[in-house]
């Protein structure tokens, strides 16, 4: 599979919450649409000195505009959140492995020829903090498909992206360490209190989040996607550098990953 | 019409652009740019047995550099010649096995294994930082040094090219020693040990708390080694260590380099080593050098 850097054009960059940003991007449509939720695309900030690519969770794709929602953590997202409409910007084309969704609405082209009932699935998307984005455009596919989504999303104190998931049809309950908006607590508080389940789980989030919820999982017996985080070097799967343990091999999270099964993800590593 | 070749003990390159060790994989590296382009493919280290590497955080990025210690994560020589070899064959570009070990044993099995390979040349790599074990000692001592050079040119069927640490304080004694036993080139600089204290939580960045520093940052040392060393030794020398442009390719070429490698530069753009090749020629255009003899016989020491 042929992958490449593009030069895309920023349209929007505005924070949506404290130190939070979205950005919508325009690049080529044939570069970009192919995109499945879950998986990300490098960022190459322009400061000569920031050498490495910065790996940014797709929020959603629509056509040839493809929405990144951020966090400014360091050196190369504060200089993304200066960037106005109109500058140029270097992203690769979509990496990783996304959510699989075959087990929920089978292949495209099972849908297509009507071969699955996906209208009768209930999925459960889990998403803590900066991990709430790529689960937009997980919501999307799955409703799509008729899939019935309850969304559950955890902030340390200021939500962001739940009319996101509210426009949808979704049901989205919000919980916030600090108790300032939604229910107080964590993500795993309310979905134990409410006894959550559903035919599939799909995550992103802290890896104290991920694991607390795939212990949930197993105790109810299902199934759960994560979507694991290590610190990258290239991104595309040539330096090795961000492996997370899965069923005792190391994996690369930038191509293997970033999504795996939560119960064969070695949590102890 | 510019002349790009070089011969390395032998086999010639046709061009001086190879990848360096741990900064390429030719599936991945390979969706971006056509393999066939390159000098040559220096693969990752290749064990006797498959080794873990270290646990996470593996990479740190630094100003002007990076830091890794990835600890040559690999599946081992095994898994390698049946999975990976295979398909680094269908390219036209030369082979290289970068080869890892632990003691003199672990890196003669690796070599005795490739010996009816369809490689081009072995870069044996005693000169990783990253390793608690072995590596970082063979490199540091000459007479280690020389002790690998001769152990491995004994059973090694391909010509075999040294890649040498700058973790030491004269590099041109450990170049010289292992001149001495057989080696057939030399490669460097490795990365440079360092560190990155993050100082919001108090701690390393990396787990295994110190790890190698690559990148534009380390350019001069590197420079200034392979300058020190063509000087010291006669033997081809393959020249990396923060090669970003045609124009630093040229640098390492005038101070005596035969070919480079370039390692970093493709997680900065995955394209890098085609880059730096057609920014190299313009170079050579710019300044009416038809071959890198040429190059070299430019610069005035």
């Amino acid at each position: 599979m042929t992958k490449e850097i593009i030069n895309a054009r920023v349209i929007t960059n505005r924070e949506i919450a404290k130190g939070i940003f979205l950005m919508e991007i325009r690049g080529a449509e044939s570069a970009i649409e192919c995109a499945g939720p879950g998986q990300f695309v490098n960022v190459y900030p322009k400061a000569k000195q920031t050498l490495l690519p910065r790996p940014i969770s797709i929020c959603r794709v629509e056509a040839d505009i493809l929405t990144l929602v951020y966090g400014v953590v360091g050196e190369g997202t504060k200089e993304f959140s200066g960037y106005p409409a109109g500058d140029l910007i270097r992203i690769s084309t979509p990496l990783g492995t996304g959510y699989n969704l075959k087990e929920i609405i089978g292949s495209d082209e099972e849908a297509e020829n009507n071969k699955v009932n996906s209208s009768l699935k209930k999925a459960v998307l889990v998403g803590g903090g900066i991990g709430v984005p790529p689960l937009v455009g997980l919501a999307e596919k799955l409703i799509t498909r008729g899939v019935s989504c309850t969304a559950v999303l955890g902030f340390r104190d200021e939500p962001f992206l739940a009319e996101a998931f509210e426009s949808l049809g979704v049901e989205t309950h919000i919980t916030t360490d600090s108790g300032r908006s939604g229910y107080k607590g964590t993500v795993l508080d309310l979905i134990r209190e409410k006894n959550l389940s559903a035919d599939y789980f799909y995550a992103c989030g802290p890896k104290i989040m991920l694991r607390a919820l795939n212990q949930y999982c197993l105790e109810i017996d299902a199934p759960l996607q994560v979507s694991m985080e290590e610190r990258m070097g290239c991104g595309y799967g040539a330096c090795v550098g961000c492996v997370c343990k899965v069923q005792s091999v190391y994996k690369k999270v930038c191509q293997d990953g970033p999504v795996f099964y939560g119960r064969d993800v070695d949590w102890n590593d | 019409m510019i002349d790009l070749r070089v011969d390395i003990a032998g086999v010639v390159l046709k061009n001086p652009i190879t990848t360096a060790s741990g900064t390429f994989s030719p599936r991945e590296s390979g969706a971006f740019y056509d393999l066939n382009e390159l000098g040559a493919m220096i693969t990752k280290g290749v064990s006797s047995v498959a080794w873990d590497g270290n646990k996470t955080p593996r990479i740190g990025e630094t100003y002007g550099g990076m830091l890794n210690a990835v600890g040559l994560q690999n599946p081992g020589i095994d898994y390698f010649m049946e999975n990976e070899l295979p398909y680094l064959c269908q390219f036209d570009s030369k082979i290289i096995i970068n080869v890892a070990g632990r003691t003199i044993a672990e890196y003669c099995e690796v070599v005795e294994k490739l010996a009816d390979a369809a490689v081009d040349l072995l870069e044996i790599n005693i000169s990783c930082p990253n390793i608690k074990e072995g590596g970082i000692g063979f490199g540091t001592s000459p007479k280690m040094a020389a002790e690998v050079t001769k152990a491995v040119k004994k059973i090694a069927k391909q010509p075999i090219i040294i890649k040498l640490t700058p973790n030491v304080t004269d590099i041109t004694e450990i170049a010289k020693a292992v001149e001495s036993e057989g080696a057939d080139a030399v490669s460097l600089i490795n990365t440079l040990l360092g560190m990155k204290i993050d100082v919001h939580v108090g701690k390393p960045v990396l787990w295994n708390k110190m790890g190698g520093l690559s990148g534009p940052a380390i350019k001069p040392v590197a420079v200034r080694m392979v300058y020190q060393v063509r000087r010291a030794i006669k033997l081809p020398i393959i020249g990396l260590g923060g090669i970003m442009t045609g124009e630093d390719a040229a640098e390492f070429i005038m101070a005596g380099a035969d070919a480079v490698s370039v390692g970093t530069a493709a997680l900065v753009n995955p394209t890098a080593p085609v880059d730096i090749k057609n920014e190299l020629i313009d170079f050579m255009n710019k300044y009416g050098f038809k071959s890198l003899k040429e190059i070299r016989d430019g610069f005035n020491d």
